[in-house]
């Protein structure tokens, strides 16, 4: 015998069988959703305010200040109008140059570790799991770490320690993201190479690595990124510089340095180019970000980060 | 009946005797001159262990390293140093319990100012929000994370502070005066300002990391609950946040363990004066701002050494914190990769 319901299933009111307190509890259950969802909504109003009030500000102070004299120049003296932050912008170049060549190298070896040779090992684990504690680790320590490292024994700051600071950044960074892109490469691959008698370090590096640079790149660029802005660890290994400095071994100037140095300067004038080297910075990170991410969305690997 | 042999190693030898014993195909010679493969392969392991095991290297030599620095004031000091409040460079008497209290109530602010902000992000952007917003409102929320601190500080300087002291402050003091928080001079420095330029800064990691942790609730989950009459806040509430609480207490520790060391945005707004004050107006320190603020001025081995203990405490309390927060989350997306920070 068929059992056709004899309320059609409509969606307005399913639950018109219920008792008077049942229909209040269900309006009340509705308005709380309501409520929340609102509230969620609002949240997210709230959390993006402060970011368009940043970018607004960066914008409307600093846009006005940037002349071709500001990527030429070094700083004006007090009192002095003009000068730029063109030795800022070197100098920053530079040490993360330095930088990239100490972290870059070290994290992708040792996220090819992690993906490649270590897997399921306790001293796999270990490596990673320290990798994220050491992620966590202020910026600030760092700096003193390698202030009591590098510059004290040497009783000088110089361009190379504050290389040697951001590089060990890097490390855990492109660690973490080197070995999540080389466990999205498909093992058939590998099998394939190894089965052709290639040797395993030159899998590795042709065949793994390769498969998995965009994402490598990607790594590489989101580790550089969040290193370019750092300036706490620079005040005491780079220190900063007034003048154009292309010695390793000696202070050299850094552009978040500088607009540090500005911010909390009493000049108008400083104030404004703070708000102008601010800009450029952002926009640089903002760009390289941006790009890796739309890179990284057509990746070789469709579907594997 | 087979009409074609087919092509076993067997018959492919029988038909072409010369293969079986000297076959000259590219791919055997080359294996054949390969002899070294096994040495360059171990080397190459043993090459990336090393790379991978200095990483171990950096954190212990920063923790030995730190230590040798600070001993002066360890032997100076002892454990007194972090329960006392005496911070007097010129005569050498050095206690870190100002910055202490700084660090802790400048990251209480932060958390309880953040946390349900990133939760109502999270909750938006996963259960919430329409799928086409999703990627551009994660996307924004993680360009909040690529500021550097150092513009937070500027613009905590010259926009947040005057608003402030102009605007929030008197607010603040004549409707909640009462309570002690909000009393005493308000120049729009101090720990109320840092803590909420710390929320913004830490806003992204946490809601970044819901949102994964969020993401990790299988959908049957959400379709039993829902399937059980259940409003969709109620799913939200039953559903994924109960099943993934401990993974959100661990995102808020990792949070926090951003705002304890979280260091230029903070000195450019906190005031830097060593005291302890009930009122949230008043200036104070923290451990990473102290450290910023006076490392470069300080003159004499008991001062630097003062600072840099302040600093080993900063590392170790950092670690500690980070490393069970990691633990909470793995536990929920199981070992599963966290969006980078």
């Amino acid at each position: 015998m068929s059992t056709q319901p004899t309320v059609p299933p409509s969606h307005s009111r399913p639950m018109n069988f219920q008792s008077k307190a049942m229909r209040f509890n269900t309006a009340r259950r509705a308005a709380t959703n309501h409520f929340v969802s609102g509230l969620a909504v609002l949240a997210t109003v709230i959390v993006l305010a402060p970011l368009a009030a940043i970018l607004f500000y960066l914008v409307y102070k600093g846009a006005s200040s940037l002349n071709l004299a500001f990527f030429t120049n070094v700083p004006a003296p007090v009192g002095q109008p003009g000068g730029g932050m063109a030795n800022s912008i070197l100098g920053s170049g530079v040490i993360l140059l330095l930088a990239s060549l100490m972290g870059i190298p070290v994290g992708i070896a040792s996220g090819v570790y992690l993906a490649e040779f270590g897997r399921g090992k306790m001293l796999a684990n270990a490596v990673r799991f320290t990798a994220d504690v050491l992620n966590g680790v202020p910026s600030i320590v760092m700096g003193i770490a390698i202030y009591s490292l590098v510059v004290m024994p040497q009783k000088h700051f110089s361009a190379l320690a504050g290389g040697i600071v951001l590089g060990i950044m890097m490390v855990p960074t492109v660690t973490r993201t080197t070995e999540e892109m080389l466990s999205t490469v498909p093992h058939a691959i590998r099998e394939a190479a190894l089965g052709l008698g290639v040797p395993k370090w030159r899998t590795v590096l042709s065949v793994s690595l390769r498969t998995a640079s965009p994402g490598i790149i990607t790594g590489c660029m989101l580790a550089f990124a969040r290193v370019a802005g750092e300036t706490a660890p620079l005040l005491f290994t780079a220190f900063g510089n007034q003048f154009w400095s292309f010695k390793l071994n000696e202070p050299i100037a850094a552009l978040p340095l500088q607009i540090f140095v500005y911010a909390i300067s009493p000049y108008d004038e400083w104030h404004r180019l703070a708000w102008a080297g601010s800009l450029v910075l952002i926009v640089m990170i903002m760009v390289s970000v941006t790009l890796v991410r739309i890179y990284a969305s057509r990746g070789v690997l469709k579907g594997g980060s | 009946m087979p009409t074609e042999p087919s092509l076993t190693p067997a018959v492919f030898a029988a038909a072409n005797p010369a293969a079986g014993e000297s076959a000259s195909s590219p791919i055997r010679d080359y294996l054949s001159t390969r002899s070294s493969g096994r040495f360059a392969d171990s080397s190459f392991a043993a090459l990336m262990l090393l790379c991978a095991c200095s990483i171990f290297a950096i954190v212990a030599f920063i923790f030995w390293i730190l230590t040798v620095r600070s001993h002066l004031s360890l032997v100076q000091f002892g454990w007194k140093f972090f329960s006392r409040s005496a911070w007097d460079p010129v005569s050498g008497d050095f206690g870190a319990l100002p910055f202490i209290y700084g660090t802790l109530a400048t990251s209480f602010l932060a958390l309880l100012m953040a946390v349900p902000l990133a939760l109502g992000v999270a909750v938006f952007v996963t259960e919430l929000c329409p799928k086409p917003l999703r990627a551009p409102i994660s996307f924004l929320t993680e360009l909040l994370a690529a500021i550097p601190s150092v513009v937070y500080g500027l613009w905590g300087v010259f926009v947040l502070v005057p608003l402030m002291r102009d605007v929030v402050g008197p607010f603040l003091s004549k409707t909640l005066g009462w309570t002690g928080f909000f009393s005493g001079a308000n120049f729009g420095v101090g720990l109320l300002t840092a803590g909420i330029i710390l929320a913004i800064m830490i806003l992204p990691i946490i809601s970044s990391l819901t949102r994964d942790i969020m993401l990790a609730v299988p959908n049957s989950q959400r379709e039993g609950v829902l399937a059980l009459g259940a409003t969709r806040w109620e799913m939200i509430r039953v559903g994924v946040l109960r099943n993934s609480r401990i993974g959100i207490v661990g995102a808020i520790m990792l949070g926090l363990g951003r705002a304890l060391g979280e260091t230029m945005a903070v000195t450019m707004v906190i005031g830097n004066h060593p005291n302890i004050s009930r009122s949230l107006f008043a200036p104070a320190n923290t451990l990473a701002s102290v450290i910023a603020g006076e490392f470069t001025e300080a003159t004499g081995d008991l001062y630097l050494s003062a600072l840099i203990e302040i600093g080993l405490a900063l590392f170790l309390v950092t670690i500690v914190v980070n490393a069970i927060a990691r633990l909470m989350v793995w536990a929920v997306t199981r070992g599963a990769p966290v969006g980078a920070a």
